[in-house]
Order: C-alpha cells, then structure tokens, then sequence
C-alpha cells in the first residue's frame, strides 16, 4: 500500500527520529511511503487558541497536499484528531462548505499509526524487539478523540523483549495541552507532577506514547528533575529490531539508554498485569 | 422514542421551513455587579494561589476521586447507559428549540394550580421579586434549599442587606455560609473542606453548640442537625431552586440526600422557587431518563434519597402560597448560540468537575463563578459575555474527560475552543492593536502556508542549538516560553529536520 506519511510540524523540526522509524516500520512491513513535501502544520495550535481565521489557510493547505493520497498516516494521535474533528469545522466556521466536504473526506483516509497499522494494515505483531522496561500512556486525544483504545497496546504487547509496565491513573492528562502549558503554565505543571510521579512509580526505563507533544511534556518534566527515565515514541520502539542497526543515530531511535540514563532500583520494577511478556 | 404528545424527541431540531422566520434572541448578559459570576481576577492568577492551598489540594484530590470511582461503579451497572445519556440529549435539544413554547405552558399550569409565576430578566429583578415577596408575608428569615439559581444571582447578600435573615439548610451549604465562604463545587459546595476546618466553623459560628465537639462525622452531622431542626419548625418561608419544571402539569422537582429540602418543601406556608429557563422538561415521561441520569451522574448513587414534586398549592397540604420565579440572566443570550446553547442542556450533576484534571487541583474557587469546572468554563462566560469571562475558555487542556462523564453529552471541549475564538474575534474587534500572540499567530499561519516558508522558520529555528549545547537540552527561554521552562526542558533542535534527512536520502522523491 501508498502510504503518504504526515509528519506533524513538531516532529519535524524536533523529532525527526520519529518519523525516520515510521518510514522504517512501514517500509518493512512492504508499503511504499511518500513524503509529500508541501505539507507544513494541521493547524491545531490556532484553532485551540482561538485563531480560525488564520487555521483556515493551514486546512486548505493540508487538503489540497494530502487530498492526492488514498491513505495518510501521522505519528500522532492529537494532529490526526484534529485533522478529523476540526477541519472541516473551521471551514464550515469561515463560511467555506466545500473546503468543509473535501477536509471531510481527507480525514477519512488520515490514520493514526496505530489505527493505520490494526484497523488498515491489519497486523498486531510488526516483529519488533525492544529489550527494556517501557510504560504506555495512551495520550487523551487518542484515548477521546479517535478512540484508539487498545491498538497501541496490542502492538506494544507484541514486542519481542519488552516488558510493558502498567502505568497508574495512565487515562489522566499530563497537562500538556498545546498553549494551556503557557497560558496556565502552573496548573500544567501541577498536573505534570502527578503524571510524572506515576510514571516513575512503575520502575520503567522509559515512558511510550503515540504523540510526541505529550512525550515531549513529559520528557521535558523528567529531563528536568533528572529523573533517569526517558521518553520513546511509540513508531520507534515498533521500529526497532534485533537486527544490527545500520548507524548510531539509528541506534539511539532503538532506544538504547544514553549513558547515566539506567538509575533504576531494581526493587521498584514490578511487572503489571497487563502483560508485558514477549509474545 | 416518542413523546406523549406524538412528538419524536430524538435528533436535532426540524431546519425552518422556507416561509418560516428565524427566532429573534433578545437576551442581554447577566449583569455586572450582582451575583457571583464574576471572579475578581483572571483563572491563572486565581489558580497560582489555589494551587499552593496545600490543604485544598489533599481534600480535593480525596473528595474527587472518592466520586468518580462511586460514579464509574454505578453507571458500569446500567447496560443501556449510552442509549440513555442519547436520549437525554436528545430530548434536551429539542426542549430548547421550544423553550418559549414549554415555558408559557408551564407558566399556565402553574398558575391554573393556584401558584403565581413571575419572570425575572436578570439577577436584579429576580432579587427584587424574592425580596418583595418575602417582605409581604412579614417574615424577616427564610429557610433555603440548596439552589445554584439563587447562589448565581446573590439571593442571601440581597435579602440580608433588606434585613432578611436566609439559613441555608444543606448541609454543606451551611457549612459554607458559617465560614462566610463560597461554594467550590455545585454538588459539594463545601469540597474544599475537611472535617477539622467543618468543627472549627461549627464552634465558632454556631450558637449553643457542645463545645465539646468532635470532628467525628456523625458529631458533625448531629450539630448541623439540632441547629436546623430549630429553624426548619419555626421557618414560614422557604426558598428554593428546582432541577426540573415539568411543563404539562406545572410540577417543580427537588432531589437531594439530606431530607433538609423535603423540610424546606413542606413546613413553610409561604414557598419561593426561584428556576432557570432552561430547567424546564415538556412531560413527565422525560423524568424517566432524567431521574436515572442525575443521581448516577451526580452522587454516584442509584436513586437520590429524596425526591419532592409538587404542583401549585394543594389546600391543608403543603406550603398555601407558591411562587415560581422563572429567571434569565443570561439564558437567552446564551441560546441564540446555535452550538453554544449546549451549555444550557446541563442538568448541573457535576460529574465534569470530579473528573476534571484542572478543576481537581485548583478547585471552584479559581474560576471565580458559582459554576466551576468544564461546564462552568463553556457556560459561565456564554451566561456574562466573554468579555468578562476571557480566561475561563482556557482553563483546560481540552483533554475531553469531560465530555465522557455528562449525561447529556454536552462536547464541552467544542465548545471551550469555540468560545476560544469567540475571545480572539472580540479582542480583535475591540482593539486596534494586535496582541503579541495574535501576531505570532499570524505570522505562523503566514509561515506555515507555504513549504518554502515552513523549511526557512525551521531553519530558524535552529538558531536554538546554540543553546543547550553541553547538556542536549534546553532550561531557561524568555517569556512567554518561560511558562515552559519554568518546569519542563525543551530539547535542543536536531542538526537535521525530517524533511531535511528525506530529501537528502531520498532526493526528494
């Protein structure tokens, strides 16, 4: 299958690892990936900050880059939610119905990569390897948006080596919420404190998501309090292979800890019941 | 399902037919300077304090998750949960296509009852009302039910300051009146209390209390029970609110746990129900869904202890004189939203604020309106304006808990990003100096509508690898990413964009 790859504007300026293991899963999974090269943002800062006016243009543009493609795939769960609940809204808001009807139909075919990889591609197990003790949080606009629900875990359950940690009240917001981490930077953070302790609570080395703003909320967090735990995009850890990897920076996208990153009491390493065991 | 009437009550209402003419909206805003919808400060500024209240944030932690979990336990046991909350919806929606319709019917089988229905445009006019009315049977105290319509509007500040005396009866509430306090939570008004804080307020406040009280909860319970049980035999008026009018026999309702408003319903011979418009249900039949909705919703109990209804005057049974005051202030303002009316659907269970992660560590009182919360943020601004109200939208990271709990599936998320740009527009309009974020909105929007543009900010971008340069990750940025840094590293821009690294493996294939 095609598959036009939207790389979100914040993997591609800061994550671009990212989407270097999407293409990868996807490439060896036997899919051809295109990389449209006009595509910029899905416009969700404006439209939650309250700029429609200025989305419009960042909608249409997104419709006439990908409207081309039968299938479009974004490493993240809030760029897609707002690809399928709000474009066709702005539109409709600015008074542009048939932008609104063509947004709609886009969004039909925009996936999320785990919605692409269970619900189109139909595979649960991609073959990965992932030799470490890695917790999930499932993102709210995945969980509430799209309603992904399992999908990412059945892929993360299926990793060769990994032990999947279940992760405490993992349904609660980190509090990044896109400018609400500025404009309410104090609460956000007060929430951030919350999801963080959870996270460290289960012993794991790293911390997964399918959103890489939220991964970079709470990274930021524990980068801060340099907590020796590390944040891993979900595409990466589907993305690596017991294979050699072919160079370094690779090799950091398979998640192997930087030095001074592994300072976890073996005592707190508990196991949950989610599972975990490799398949 | 259908109606009694033969009316279908699911879907969105009928578009007007060519011929028809649109509704005209007269609503005015609630006004300024009355009431309690207004906070004295913006929602940040407010939460900053609240959220160094240590002791309120231990109580709220506790008392929100101690709901949630009874709420999730109770409606997991009703399979039709989702049918119901659907049809709540539903029915609420075609209820405010007709509210001027279900309010004259109501207005009419009230008064055929022997009650005296009076419309109050605002919180002014509605104080004026229940002042007068008070004033003429020659009371000068009054027993209250717990009621957010009067806790909206200042009802107590306006009868103390006409020299009546309002004991609240609600436990809670009367907890928060005794501390000279304001409610924090529309169920639990006095959530952000603990029980050492209630015996030190019983001590202090009430007369003839056992000075040897304790802050065992049933001590507590049987204090505020001996104070009330006074004031309930001797009351001759009492005031309330009302969850539901129902149109077709101009009956009120009351639920609630403690049994005071069954007291306050009955006792007196003089009752004052002061009712938003939007509380008003066409039949009885629509109680079906939405006394299985509330208590599950709100209390997380099956069924509410009590349940009053009661319709105009019934002689030698019951309060003898009844007036229904049907209050505005701001309800019609806000229904000439066509998707901002959803706001107006809420049936005021709570269930968005205990799951609320916002709400949770900041409590009501940050949002400065007697509606706290995801609803409070969606109606409290739609009910003043959003010019007295623009932080309110933003209190929330849109992450859509909200929506999941209510009844009546009002999208709250929706509409605090509608009522975003609401702000946005009005600023707009009202200045001729852009903002410094509108400015940045518009030159990202200009930047990212072009890939060549989008590359070049990129670039620029990288400027920020001169920073973080030792540690791989960035601590301080000015304002406003200080907001960021202030507790979050931002990592330092990689060498290479994705888009960089694909066209120089792939060529930009």
């Amino acid at each position: 299958m095609r598959i036009a790859l939207f790389i979100t504007c914040l993997a591609d300026a800061l994550f671009p690892d990212v989407g270097k293991a999407t293409v990868r899963l996807l490439e060896r999974l036997g899919h051809e990936v295109d990389f449209p090269a006009a595509q910029t943002c899905c416009g969700q800062m404006h439209i939650n900050t309250g700029y429609q006016p200025e989305a419009l243009p960042l909608v249409r543009h997104f419709v006439e880059t990908f409207e081309p493609y039968e299938a479009i795939v974004a490493p993240s769960g809030s760029c897609v939610g707002s690809v399928r609940h709000q474009h066709a809204m702005v539109a409709r808001g600015q008074g542009d119905e048939e932008l609104a009807r063509r947004a709609e139909a886009v969004a039909e075919r925009t996936y999320e990569l785990s919605e692409l990889l269970v619900d189109v591609l139909g595979v649960e197990d991609v073959g990965a390897y992932y030799p470490h003790r890695v917790t999930y949080h499932p993102t709210c606009h995945s969980l509430r948006m799209l309603r992904v629900g399992e999908k990412p875990l059945r892929l993360l359950r299926n990793v060769r080596g990994m032990t999947l940690l279940e992760l405490p009240d993992a349904d609660q917001c980190c509090g990044f919420g896109g400018t609400f981490a500025l404009k309410n930077a104090e609460t956000s953070t007060a929430m951030l404190a919350d999801k963080m302790r959870n996270v460290l609570d289960t012993g794991a080395e790293a911390l997964t998501a399918g959103d890489s703003s939220c991964l970079m909320h709470i990274g930021g967090g524990m980068s801060r309090l340099r907590s020796g735990t590390k944040t891993v995009h979900l595409a990466e850890i589907l993305a690596s292979t017991d294979a050699p990897a072919p160079d370094r920076a690779s090799a950091a996208g398979a998640g192997v800890p930087a030095p001074g990153e592994q300072e976890i009491t073996s005592s707190r390493r508990t196991p949950a019941a989610t599972g975990g065991s490799p398949a | 399902m259908t109606r009694t009437d033969g009316t279908e009550t699911g879907g969105a209402p009928a578009p007007l037919m060519s011929g028809q003419t649109a509704p005209t909206f007269l609503g005015v805003p609630a006004p300024r300077g009355v009431g309690h919808l207004r906070g004295s400060t913006t929602f940040p500024k407010a939460a900053h304090d609240a959220l160094q209240n240590t002791q309120l944030r231990r109580n709220l932690g506790h008392a929100t998750q101690v709901i949630r979990t009874k709420r999730a336990n109770v409606v997991g046991e009703l399979d039709d949960w989702e049918q119901l909350r659907l049809a709540g919806e539903a029915m609420k929606r075609s209820t405010m296509a007709r509210l001027d319709e279900h309010l004259e019917r109501l207005e009419r089988e009230v008064t055929a009852r022997g009650g005296v229905v009076h419309w109050a445009r605002d919180a002014n006019e509605a104080n004026a009302i229940v002042t007068r009315l008070v004033q003429e049977t020659g009371e000068t105290e009054v027993v209250k039910v717990k009621s957010m319509a009067t806790q909206e509007i200042g009802l107590n500040e306006a009868l103390e300051s006409a020299g009546i005396t309002p004991y609240e009866t609600d436990l809670a509430e009367l907890i928060v009146q005794l501390g000279h306090d304001m409610p924090s939570h529309i169920l639990v008004p006095a959530i952000h209390r603990n029980r050492a804080e209630i015996r030190e307020i019983f001590l202090r406040e009430m007369p003839d209390v056992d000075p040897e009280l304790t802050a065992e909860p049933r001590r507590l319970a049987m204090a505020a029970r001996a104070h009330l049980r006074k004031r309930f035999l001797r009351a001759k008026v009492a005031i309330s609110g009302a969850n539901f009018g129902v149109a077709e026999t101009g009956t009120l309702l009351v639920v609630e746990s403690e049994g005071n408003g069954r007291m306050c319903l009955t006792l007196p011979e003089t009752l004052i129900t002061v009712m938003g418009l939007e509380k008003v249900l066409p039949t009885w039949q629509d109680l079906e869904v939405f006394l299985q909705l509330l208590p599950r919703s709100s209390t997380g109990e099956r069924m509410n202890p009590y349940t009053s209804a009661w319709t105009g005057v019934t002689p030698g049974d019951g309060p003898q004189r009844f007036h229904l005051v049907l209050l505005d202030n701001g309800r019609t303002a806000t229904l000439s939203d066509e998707a901002g009316r959803d706001a107006l659907h809420c049936i005021k269970c709570s269930a968005c604020m205990n799951v609320c992660p916002v709400y949770e560590r900041t409590g009501g009182h940050a949002y400065g309106s007697v509606y706290p919360g995801p609803i409070g943020a969606v109606l409290t601004p739609q009910l003043t304006g959003i010019k007295d109200n623009p932080t309110l939208p933003y209190a929330s990271s849109l992450c859509g808990a909200c929506f999941d709990v209510c009844p009546v599936r009002i999208d709250i998320p929706s509409l605090l990003v509608r009522l975003r740009s609401q702000k946005v527009e009005e600023a707009r309009a009202h200045s001729r100096v852009p903002s410094a974020e509108a400015i940045a909105m518009a030159a990202a929007s200009w930047a990212m509508t072009t890939p060549k543009r989008f590359a070049a900010a990129e670039r620029a971008s990288r400027l920020g690898r001169v920073l973080g340069r030792k540690t791989g990750r960035i601590g301080t940025l000015p304002p406003p990413l200080s907001g960021w840094t202030m507790s979050r590293d931002l990592p330092r821009p990689p060498a290479q964009t994705f888009r960089e690294w694909w066209k120089s493996e792939r060529g930009g294939k």
